[in-house]
């Protein structure tokens, strides 16, 4: 089942992969055990001639421990799930590595527009490169994308980096990924923005750091 | 007033005839507003249904003509999807489990005459029924219905140009508020009725946990609302009077609104779940002939999931924007909430265990809410994991999560609690043998439908997207979006088996007794149907409900107004 998500190509993306199996192991065995036992209950406690059930009340500590040992597995599993968790939305989601490559990301009835810094190296003046819908970023580097959004609230999804953001209107909301693998990718928006929701899905190119060169003065050569 | 007091005003009221209006429209009798909100329920999960046809029709074969209705342009799609959701949530899920279950059960379950307040419960129906007008003429408005998803989030709902809609996202918040204050009064209703109402020797730990249910439902219901009316109220003059809560060029904030929506929105999920676990413990200890494991240390873990719930509302907005350092927080609280419905699950396991089980349909729905319940309560451990979510969320695995959880109480545990207190409802039985193949066709389509969901969002194919095949890493999973089609095409028409139970019983079924079940709550020891004073003389009560299999007794059932002096005579 691991081949049925797409192809991860991002540093991270194999963290939050691991905390799904993680979690994924548990939820099976507890899955097998409480409905194998409903369902092993069924067959052995139906109702035969001439048999009464037990009068149990489950209100003596030594019944309930039948429910409250369970339940304190439960605790120290969810526990565990939380720990393993936390490292991993640190990672993805808290301090960002220090950025290669800076963009940033608007969102607008329906596509993704990105703006490149211009050879200032700076963003938010007349020489940015503008990028309509497709998303150029070189391999093994970090690419941070400062998100915002023109209307409504969308959503950056890179399901191959297993990543996510909205973009939110008057808000700046930096993300950051490293890809490991060159190719195309996709861009989709995960937030119902409107009747063109469906279908709005950028580009994402990964290149190796001289063809993202290249292509950058390609840029700034066209404008 | 005393029950001499009760007995008397029942024997006077019961003397004047009401007209057909005020008997069967305007009337104040609990039973009749419970099969008033049972119908409008079961006429909007017609229309769920329908909205469900459509929306799989266009992922299953993208822009074809579906059967019956045409091309679904991308506008439709959004609306359809919208509906969907506040349809199921709103005007079938709560009716159908608390107004129309919590109406007919809590006087009768606990020894009372009628409500507390029997023309506030007639209101609260009438306002739902407004509700219901307003939301059905937003299909018909220029524009169409509301297209902005069920959770409304602006700016996209706050204005016209943004969702290419009219006014129907105008009658879509008047009809919730409708709705909202609709089921404040129910509330006070259940509380009042419950504090005050009940029978002699009917103490607080001897309520049936159906009754607890509606409860704790009614009251995380009224505790949570507030903030959501009033953020529909703030959506609505931005929408028409030019302010700008929600919209960030005139300095608010689009963020607020999703605080205030899943501030209600999520405590309202245990307000649909828990009548649905009521049910499942009421129908399982009667079929188990066992009394409920662990009786107080549900009550207390359903009221610890109730507080919880209202302290987990932003694990829907890991990745909304707000702060990434809140993920953790609301992480911890959501996958702690796993532990008191893990404490009731194995406890309904434990009643199971040492049982004397039979397996007429409503035990086969009980059953099939809980094997179906858990599977959903295992898959939210997914969606809690803060990092998980960054992947999932807003992904079909998320839809497959919330069906799993939902329909499993809604319906499942629905079905459950109709073919249980049918016989009480409307005097006669349901038919078994077309129950049993309901059953079975619901459950085998259910998780036809629903397992693959999951594997289709974990796939990454994202929720109220119409057409999957613009994506290149969605092209691949086609054959099993038909399949799944299929599946739910399938699982709809299944229903006819109940619809055809439900009306011909109703006329032909056989005729009910007093108890066909032979349970030990109030509500079976009057008539089936109950008169309209529902008790002939207010019983007394001598015990807990759940006396299943006493070991002094020759019987296994001992009913709760059943003394003990009583029971030793009869064993004698």
């Amino acid at each position: 089942m691991r081949d049925w998500f797409p192809e991860n190509v991002s540093t991270f993306g194999g963290d939050v992969d691991g905390i799904f199996w993680f979690i994924f192991y548990i939820v099976t065995v507890w899955f097998f055990l409480t409905e194998g036992l409903i369902v092993y209950f069924m067959v052995r406690y139906r109702r035969k001639a001439g048999q009464k059930a037990t009068y149990a009340l489950g209100n003596t500590w030594t019944q309930l421990a039948w429910v409250l040992v369970p339940l304190a597995i439960v605790v120290v599993l969810d526990l565990f799930i939380d720990i393993r968790g936390a490292d991993v939305w640190a990672k993805v989601k808290g301090q960002r590595p220090p950025a290669d490559v800076t963009v940033r990301g608007v969102g607008k009835q329906f596509n993704w527009e990105f703006i490149y810094p211009g050879p200032d190296g700076k963003l938010g003046n007349e020489d940015d490169l503008s990028s309509d819908n497709e998303l150029h970023v070189p391999v093994g580097k970090v690419v941070h994308v400062i998100l915002t959004s023109k209307d409504v609230i969308h959503s950056f999804f890179l399901p191959h980096f297993r990543l996510k953001q909205d973009a939110v209107p008057g808000r700046q909301i930096p993300v950051w990924f490293e890809a490991t693998k060159i190719g195309a990718y996709e861009i989709p928006c995960a937030e119902l923005c409107g009747f063109g929701h469906s279908g709005m899905n950028g580009k994402l190119f990964v290149h190796s750091p001289a063809d993202f060169e290249k292509w950058l003065q390609e840029k700034g050569a066209a404008k | 007033m005393t029950v001499e007091a009760q007995n008397r005003d029942g024997r006077e009221q019961g003397h004047h005839e009401l007209s057909f209006v005020r008997r069967y429209i305007f009337s104040t009798d609990h039973k009749v507003i419970a099969k008033q909100y049972l119908t409008l329920a079961l006429f909007w999960a017609l229309i769920g249904a329908a909205t469900a046809y459509l929306i799989r029709w266009q992922i299953g074969h993208p822009d074809t003509e579906a059967l019956g209705w045409g091309f679904i342009e991308p506008q439709v799609y959004n609306a359809l999807v919208t509906m969907h959701g506040t349809i199921m949530v709103f005007f079938v899920a709560m009716p159908l489990l608390l107004s129309a279950l919590g109406n007919f059960l809590i006087p009768l379950m606990i020894g009372a005459k009628d409500m507390a307040f029997p023309k506030l419960n007639a209101l609260s129906l009438w306002i739902f029924f407004l509700a219901s007008v307003v939301l059905f003429t937003s299909f018909f408005v220029p524009g169409g219905a509301a297209a902005a998803g069920w959770t409304g989030y602006p700016p996209l709902s706050a204005k016209n140009e943004y969702t290419g809609g009219g006014y129907g996202m105008d009658l879509w918040l008047l009809s919730l508020a409708l709705e909202f204050a609709s089921f404040l009064l129910g509330g006070i209703n259940f509380l009042t009725t419950t504090m005050n109402m009940r029978a002699p020797g009917l103490t607080w730990f001897r309520l049936p946990i159906m009754v607890w249910m509606q409860l704790t439902a009614a009251l995380i219901f009224m505790l949570s609302v507030g903030p959501t009316i009033a953020g529909a109220i703030l959506l609505l003059m931005d929408r028409n009077l030019g302010t700008t809560f929600y919209l960030p060029d005139g300095g608010g904030d689009p963020l607020l609104w999703q605080h205030l929506f899943w501030f209600f929105g999520h405590p309202e999920v245990y307000v649909l779940l828990l009548p649905g676990v009521g049910v499942m413990l009421e129908v399982i200890t009667v079929f188990a002939r066992k009394p409920v494991f662990a009786y107080r240390p549900i009550i207390y873990a359903t009221i610890v999931a109730g507080f919880l719930s209202f302290i987990v509302w932003a694990h829907h907005q890991y990745i909304s924007g707000m702060d990434p350092r809140l993920a953790m927080p609301f992480s911890i609280t959501t996958i702690i909430i796993s532990v008191p419905f893990a404490l009731v699950i194995f406890s309904i396991i434990a009643t199971l265990w040492g049982s004397s089980m039979s397996f007429p349909t409503p035990m086969m729905f009980a059953l099939g809410t809980l094997g179906v319940f858990i599977f959903g309560g295992l898959t939210g451990i997914f969606n809690g994991s803060a990092p998980v979510d960054i992947y999932i969320h807003d992904t079909y695995f998320v839809v497959a999560h919330f069906h799993y959880t939902l329909f499993s109480n809604v319906f499942f545990g629905g079905f459950a609690g109709i073919y249980f207190w049918f016989p009480k409802m409307f005097g006669r039985m349901m038919n078994e043998s077309l129950g049993k193949i309901h059953f079975w066709l619901t459950f085998a389509f259910f998780n036809a439908v629903f397992i693959p969901m999951h594997l289709v969002g974990l796939r990454g194919m994202m929720r109220r997207i119409s057409n999957p095949l613009q994506y290149e890493f969605l092209k691949p999973i086609e054959p099993l979006n038909m399949f799944i089609t299929l599946m739910a095409i399938l699982l709809i028409l299944s229903q006819a088996v109940f619809v055809i139970n439900f009306f011909w019983s109703m006329v032909r079924g056989a005729v009910a007794a007093n108890n066909p079940w032979h349970a030990n709550t109030l509500e079976w020891t009057t008539s089936s149907p109950p008169p309209h004073d529902n008790f002939a003389t207010i019983p007394v009560v001598h015990r807990w409900p759940y006396d299943y299999s006493l070991p002094d007794s020759s019987s296994d059932w001992t009913p709760q107004d059943q003394s003990d002096e009583a029971l030793r005579a009869a064993t004698r």
